[in-house]
């Protein structure tokens, strides 16, 4: 299953898609309570969407952003735009998800 | 030089031509690098200079955030960022108290328009503010957030 939930909505020419993504979005400074070991720093760094394989939004996320971050923007497209969202995290992983806007 | 020689010859150099060639067009990342040194430094005016090169702040009513007067858990305080200004270039969540006071950027292409929104952590209660570079320059717009439980610590 992906860990990527995507809506994207037109209204009046703007598409506003939201999106929701699993992931810990470890901070690097939170102690494990039995051990005392830090976990280490687990947390998506950049997240591009495309609409119709034109970049809309290219965004960069620190690790102050918070656990299955969520997330909307908008740009001007329409109905049928054949949308694509990637984030890529701290680790290498990476996952992306194509979706209609309705 | 005989006939056979520069045949050698011609086909060693386009050989290395090749491999060179070869070597240059490695597959490009999907992604332009995250600014990592942004990222990583505490202290919010060096995180806005980083970030922009200088710390030439604009207070703007034009840009408008949306954030909790109280944010009863730290670990998930929603923020949205819009703008009427035009030619937005990219939108810049900085939250001052945090370890690291830059949260997160957007940056924006030519179809965007400058609404976005996103859920950040808070590890005590702070100055949030959005930054909004529009025609090469940066107007702000902030807020403070009073948080309950922290949302940085274990």
């Amino acid at each position: 299953m992906s860990t990527i939930k995507l809506r994207a909505k037109e209204s009046k020419g703007v598409v506003t898609v939201k999106a929701i993504i699993k992931h810990p979005m470890e901070t690097g400074q939170r102690k494990n309570k039995k051990t005392g070991e830090k976990i280490p720093a687990h947390f998506i760094q950049q997240v591009i969407c495309k609409a119709n394989n034109d970049e809309v939004i290219t965004i960069n996320w620190g690790p102050a952003v918070s656990k299955n971050p969520y997330l909307t923007f908008a740009y001007m497209g329409s109905k049928g735009d054949a949308i694509e969202l990637t984030w890529e995290d701290n680790q290498g992983n990476k996952d992306s998800l194509q979706g209609e806007v309705k | 030089m005989n006939r056979r020689n520069f045949l050698k010859n011609s086909l060693m150099t386009v050989g290395t031509i090749t491999t060179l060639a070869g070597l240059m067009i490695k597959p490009k990342r999907l992604y332009a690098a995250w600014p990592k040194a942004s990222f990583d430094i505490t202290g919010l005016s060096d995180s806005i200079n980083s970030v922009y090169g200088h710390n030439n702040l604009n207070e703007s009513s034009e840009v408008i955030l949306k954030a909790p007067d109280i944010a009863e858990n730290g670990a998930i305080v929603p923020l949205n960022v819009k703008t009427k200004l035009k030619n937005v270039e990219s939108i810049m969540i900085f939250v001052e108290n945090n370890p690291q006071p830059l949260s997160s950027g957007y940056n924006l292409s030519s179809k965007s328009v400058p609404i976005v929104g996103t859920r950040i952590k808070m590890g005590k209660t702070s100055k949030v503010i959005a930054a909004v570079k529009s025609n090469g320059k940066i107007y702000t717009a902030s807020k403070e957030v009073k948080v309950t439980i922290g949302g940085c610590g274990g």
